[in-house]
C-alpha cells in the first residue's frame, strides 16, 4: 500500500506547525518559480495526464475542468475553492486547512495561473472558525514572501486570495449554489447550462474546485504526473484522504492510494469494526449521499471511483461510515433523511416536498408502522425525486433509502410482520 | 427539535440601536473591498457574521437594518440571508451557545445519549436558553468532524471525542467559569489513529 515517501499530506494530523517555516521544510513553495516557467497550457496538460479526478465527490477530471475555461479572452476569470465541507462522514478538508494550509494556497496559485484567474475566493464553512484563522495567517505569510499579490513569485502574474465565510448551509457545497452565496444571495443552485466555466461568479468564467483537489496539485507539479499516475489503479490515480467514522475502534483520517481494499483500510488504520470484522453490518463508502454496501460486498471491494460505481454506489468524498450489527441500520438512514430535509434549499418541488415526505415515511419504517405496499411506494417516490431536481441534493436524499431497500428490504418486512403478529 | 433562535426576538428583547464598533467599522470597509464594486451584496454574509459576534451571538432587527444601510442594499435582501443560513441567530443565545451534532456519524457514537443527559444537566430543551442566560442549546446537522465524533460546538470552538464523563466535566467547568481545552477531549491531538 502507500509508501511513506509517497504521502502528500505529511502533516495531516498537525504534529508539526502549519505555518510557513515548517511548511517549507515539507517542500511547500520550493519549486514555485520553476513551475511559473511553464505555460498555463503545459500545466493543464500535466494535470490532465496525471489522471487527477476531483476529490469533492463527483470525480471529474480536474485537467479537463480547467480546460473548459475560455482562453485568450479579456474577461476577469475566477478560481473558487469549495471549503464548505459538510457531507456527513467527511472531514478531510478541515485537516488540510488547519494543518497543511500552504499546500492549498500554493495549489490555488498554480490553478489560478493555469486558468488565468487573478482572483481566488476560498469559501469556507462558517463553523470552521479556528481553521480559517490558521488559513488567513498562512495567506498573510504567502503575501509577505511575495508568493501572492502583484507580480507574484517574480512573474508578471497578479494573484489575490480571499476567504469568504459560509454560514451553515449544506447546499452551498454545490458549485452553483456556492457561487450564488458568494454573490450574497440565498444558496440556491442554478440551472446548467450555462456552466460556471462560461458564466460563473459575477457572470464571469469561473472554476470551482474542492480543497483536496487543489492541495495535491503542487506535489503533482513537483514530482511529475508520472509519479502521481503510478499510484492507485487504472483511471483512478493518486492517493486520497479517507475518513473512517462510525462503529470502528479507532475512527481516523488517513491518506492511502486509491484502490486500497476497504477491509484493509478499516483493519489496518481504524482498529477494525467494533466487535470484530464479522460484526460488520454495512458501510456507507463515500459520504452520506451514496448507497450503502452490505457486509458481503465489503469483503474484497476496492476503494476507488470505478470499483464502487460497478457495485451501484460511489467513492463520493471517501467518507466511510461503518455500521455494525448492534446498530439499527434503518435508524441511521432515517437520520440521514432528516438531514436532507433540513438542508433542502426549497427551490425544486420534488426535493422540497419529497425530502419531508421521505423523512416522515422513514420515521414510520423505524417504528415498523408500514405495510409492504407502502415500502414499495417509498421506493417509487425516491425514483421520482432522483433526477428531477436542479442539483444533486434530491438524488442524495433518494440514494441512501434506495440502498437500504435494495439490501435490507426483506429484513424490514420481517420486522413489520413480526410486529403486526404481536399486535 | 425546532431551532427557536431563528425566530425574530420579541420587541422587549430588541435593542434600540446597533452600530459597528470602531474596530469592526475598519474591518467592514476592508471586507467591502474584497468584492467588485458593483456587487455590494457579497458583503452581506461577512458583515452579518461580524454583527452577530459583536452582539453576543445574535442579530437584532437593528443590526439587519444597519447592515442594509451600510451596504445600501434593500433590508429585505439582508433579512432573507439572515433567515436562510442556519448560523445566524435572530434571538438571544446564552453565554455558552451549545450546538450538538446528531447526524448519523455522531449518532453512531452516542450523540443522542449525550443530548438527553445534557438537557438534564442544564435543565433546558433544544431551542431554549437558561434563566441565567448562561447556556442555550441547539441541535445541529453535520459539523464536519466525523472521525472525532461525537462533536459539540460551543460558541466558536469544537469539542471532540466526547463521552459522558468528559462531556459532563466540560459542562461543569463552563458553568463554574473555569478554563476548558478545545478540540479532542481524549488523548488524541487531531484525527490520527489512536496508538
Amino acid at each position: 500500500m502507500i509508501k511513506k515517501n509517497d504521502i502528500i499530506f505529511s502533516n495531516l494530523y498537525g504534529f508539526k506547525s502549519p505555518l510557513i517555516e515548517e511548511a517549507s521544510k515539507r517542500g511547500d513553495w520550493k519549486d514555485i518559480k520553476k513551475i511559473f516557467k511553464k505555460t498555463p497550457v503545459d500545466i493543464i496538460d500535466e494535470i490532465t495526464k496525471s489522471g487527477l479526478r476531483g476529490r469533492g465527490g463527483a470525480g471529474f477530471s480536474t485537467g479537463m475542468k480547467w480546460n473548459f475555461m475560455p482562453k485568450g479572452d479579456k474577461k476577469q476569470h475566477y478560481l473558487v475553492i469549495n471549503a464548505d465541507e459538510g457531507e456527513p462522514g467527511t472531514c478531510k478538508d478541515r485537516d488540510i486547512i488547519r494543518n497543511e494550509p500552504h499546500k492549498l494556497i500554493e495549489g490555488c496559485l498554480i490553478a489560478g495561473y493555469a486558468i488565468n484567474a487573478s482572483k481566488c475566493y476560498i469559501y469556507i464553512r462558517g463553523e470552521f472558525y479556528n481553521e480559517s484563522i490558521i488559513l488567513q495567517k498562512a495567506i498573510d505569510e504567502a503575501y509577505k514572501k511575495g508568493y501572492l499579490g502583484k507580480n507574484c513569485c517574480g512573474s508578471s502574474f497578479d494573484f489575490d486570495v480571499f476567504i469568504h465565510y459560509g454560514s451553515g448551509a449544506y447546499v452551498c457545497g454545490e458549485e452553483t449554489a456556492l457561487i450564488e452565496s458568494l454573490e450574497g444571495k440565498k444558496g440556491q443552485p442554478r440551472l446548467k447550462p450555462p456552466f460556471p466555466a462560461n458564466v460563473g461568479l459575477y457572470g464571469m468564467p469561473t472554476t470551482v474546485n474542492n480543497v483536496e483537489t487543489i492541495a495535491v496539485v503542487p506535489t503533482i507539479m513537483k514530482r511529475g504526473y508520472n509519479w502521481f499516475s503510478s499510484l492507485g489503479t487504472k483511471n483512478n490515480s493518486g492517493s486520497k484522504i479517507f475518513c473512517i467514522s462510525g462503529n470502528v475502534n479507532n475512527p481516523c483520517n488517513v491518506e492511502e492510494e486509491l484502490g486500497v481494499p476497504l477491509k484493509y483500510l478499516i483493519q489496518k488504520y481504524a482498529g477494525d469494526v467494533v466487535g470484530g470484522w464479522n460484526n460488520l453490518l454495512a458501510i456507507i463508502p463515500g459520504g452520506s449521499s451514496v448507497p450503502l454496501l452490505p457486509k458481503n460486498m465489503c469483503e474484497d471491494v476496492l476503494m476507488d471511483f470505478d470499483s464502487l460505481k460497478n457495485l451501484g454506489t460511489g467513492l463520493g468524498t471517501a467518507g466511510i461510515i461503518v455500521i455494525n450489527k448492534q446498530t439499527s441500520i434503518v435508524k441511521v438512514i432515517a437520520r440521514l433523511s432528516e438531514f436532507y430535509k433540513h438542508e433542502s434549499c426549497g427551490q425544486c418541488t420534488p426535493c422540497r416536498e419529497g425530502t419531508g415526505w421521505l423523512m416522515r415515511m422513514m420515521e414510520r419504517v423505524v417504528n415498523n408502522d408500514v405495510s409492504r405496499k407502502e415500502i414499495e411506494l417509498l421506493e417509487e417516490v425516491t425514483r421520482q425525486i432522483e433526477g428531477h431536481t436542479i442539483c444533486a441534493l434530491g438524488d442524495a436524499a433518494a440514494w441512501p433509502i434506495q440502498g437500504l431497500l435494495k439490501h435490507f428490504k426483506e429484513d424490514i418486512l420481517k420486522n413489520v410482520e413480526r410486529k403486526s403478529k404481536v399486535a | 427539535m425546532g431551532n427557536n433562535f431563528k425566530k425574530i426576538a420579541n420587541e422587549e428583547l430588541q435593542p434600540d440601536n446597533f452600530s459597528f464598533s470602531n474596530e469592526n467599522l475598519l474591518k467592514a470597509k476592508d471586507i467591502v473591498k474584497m468584492y467588485p464594486k458593483n456587487y455590494r451584496e457579497s458583503s452581506i454574509m461577512p458583515l452579518l457574521s461580524m454583527a452577530q459576534s459583536q452582539n453576543d451571538g445574535w442579530l437584532p432587527k437593528k443590526a439587519i437594518e444597519y447592515v442594509s444601510k451600510f451596504l445600501n442594499v434593500p433590508e429585505m435582501k439582508v433579512l432573507e440571508i439572515a433567515t436562510f443560513y442556519s448560523m445566524y441567530n435572530l434571538s438571544p443565545v446564552g453565554k455558552h451557545h451549545i450546538e450538538i451534532c446528531t447526524t448519523s456519524p455522531c449518532m453512531l457514537r452516542g450523540s443522542d445519549n449525550l443530548l438527553e443527559k445534557l438537557k438534564n444537566w442544564i435543565g433546558i430543551n433544544t431551542g431554549e436558553i437558561t434563566d441565567d442566560n448562561k447556556f442555550s442549546l441547539n441541535r445541529v446537522e453535520c459539523l464536519g468532524a466525523c472521525v472525532n465524533a461525537p462533536v459539540v460546538k460551543i460558541n466558536e470552538n469544537y469539542y471532540e471525542d466526547l463521552d459522558l464523563q468528559s462531556f459532563e466535566e466540560l459542562i461543569n467547568k463552563l458553568s463554574n467559569n473555569k478554563n476548558v481545552k478545545m478540540g479532542p477531549q481524549s488523548s488524541r491531538k487531531g484525527s490520527e489513529p489512536k496508538k
